[in-house]
């Protein structure tokens, strides 16, 4: 099936909670304020720890235009990509992993923290969704023949539209 | 490629208006901005120069409603319209649900929209994605100018049709919005040709810019059903 046609993922209730566990457990590791998951495509997949106070959909977007555009300044100089990056502020610092080439994780922190202790707890992280995440999709791919999500909502959605 | 979230109940679809530089991308989505109920849309997000030219995208997140209790919510993106900013227009592209090519009616635009339209077919092909087998629209902008080319010229060569290739879509298909023009349909030669619903718009004055994406929003949640 061509990748433009219906394709889809989907995330269960318990992906979530599975999500959730090891980023929480990673924000207490390492005294970051907040890390949230971005997919490729720039839509704003979770969010964990503080609640940030700026537009979480913007700064989807906005992350995964970085990291697309720093994908392609990677293969300019030879790379075939930069699987982390980070943007050091005065205050605030945002470090951001690649995971399983589909999702971004960002984390945001501040002088509580080192870059150091972030990027070693970082790594056991990323291991672990890396494996989530590679589940996820391989599930996703696998039901691409079952019935769609609104299957039969035909009537549903044409009501929406009138 | 549309995100499903059972957890929160979403789906999350990417829209990509596409076209020459000028034509009016942005103007669509400021309009949609400046229309919708503030609690069914987010921010409209502009990486624009100094001169207001669309650098790498333009970016509206709106709540179309509810279908089956999950949440539908579309991702506009506009992309440089601009030539030169071709490797940020194909990077808005990864990932797209469905697409609005939005074309500059001036009959001495009509290059530049054939330029637009051919450079869509090669960044899509490039992903690997086929154009002609996903949501599709073609919004025709800027009709109340003097020098507006006529329709049937703009969709001779902007949409002229793409050779059907599966049996099950050889079958009339009538232009609901356009009553005596078909969007599948038979030549004499026997071959059969699909086209791409159009849409004419004054997107200035918000003409056609919700009918546009009603259209590719609906056809995108018919992928899904």
């Amino acid at each position: 099936m061509p990748p433009s046609v219906s394709a889809s993922w989907s995330f269960t209730e318990d992906d979530f909670a599975a999500i959730t566990k090891a980023l929480d457990r990673f924000l207490s590791d390492c005294n970051a304020r907040c890390a949230l998951l971005v997919d490729r495509t720039g839509q704003l997949v979770a969010t964990v720890g503080e609640r940030p106070s700026f537009d979480p959909t913007a700064f989807a977007t906005l992350t995964a235009a970085d990291f697309s555009a720093n994908d392609q300044l990677a293969k300019l100089i030879g790379e075939n990509d930069f699987n982390s990056l980070f943007h050091q502020g005065e205050k605030e610092s945002m470090y951001l992993a690649d995971i399983s080439r589909r999702v971004i994780l960002v984390v945001l922190f501040d002088n509580r923290t080192t870059l150091g202790l972030v990027r070693l707890k970082l790594r056991h992280t990323v291991g672990e969704l890396s494996q989530l995440f590679d589940n996820v999709f391989t599930r996703s791919a696998q039901a691409a023949g079952a019935p769609n999500v609104l299957a039969g909502a035909d009537d549903e959605i044409d009501k929406l539209f009138q | 490629m549309s995100m499903i979230n059972y957890a929160s109940r979403e789906i999350n679809c990417k829209i990509v208006y596409y076209g020459p530089g000028l034509g009016g991308k942005t103007t669509n989505l400021e309009h949609v901005y400046g229309q919708v109920e503030p609690d069914t849309r987010g921010k409209l997000i502009s990486l624009a120069t100094e001169t207001e030219r669309t650098l790498f995208f333009d970016f509206l997140p709106v709540d179309l409603g509810t279908i089956r209790g999950f949440k539908t919510r579309f991702h506009l993106y506009t992309v440089p319209g601009q030539v030169y900013y071709n490797a940020s227009r194909k990077l808005i592209l990864k990932g797209v649900d469905g697409i609005v090519f939005v074309g500059d009616s001036q009959l001495e635009r009509m290059e530049a929209n054939q330029e637009a339209m051919q450079n869509l077919y090669d960044n899509m092909a490039e992903y690997g994605y086929d154009l002609t087998s996903m949501p599709f629209v073609i919004q025709y902008n800027k009709r109340d100018l003097p020098n507006a080319s006529p329709i049937r010229d703009l969709q001779a060569a902007l949409n002229p049709g793409w050779e059907v290739t599966n049996p099950s879509r050889m079958r009339v298909m009538p232009d609901v919005a356009h009553p005596g023009e078909r969007l599948v349909e038979q030549l004499d030669s026997g071959e059969w040709i699909e086209r791409a619903p159009y849409i004419e718009a004054v997107a200035v004055n918000g003409d056609g810019v919700f009918d546009t994406l009603k259209v590719v929003s609906k056809l995108v949640l018919k992928t899904l059903a």
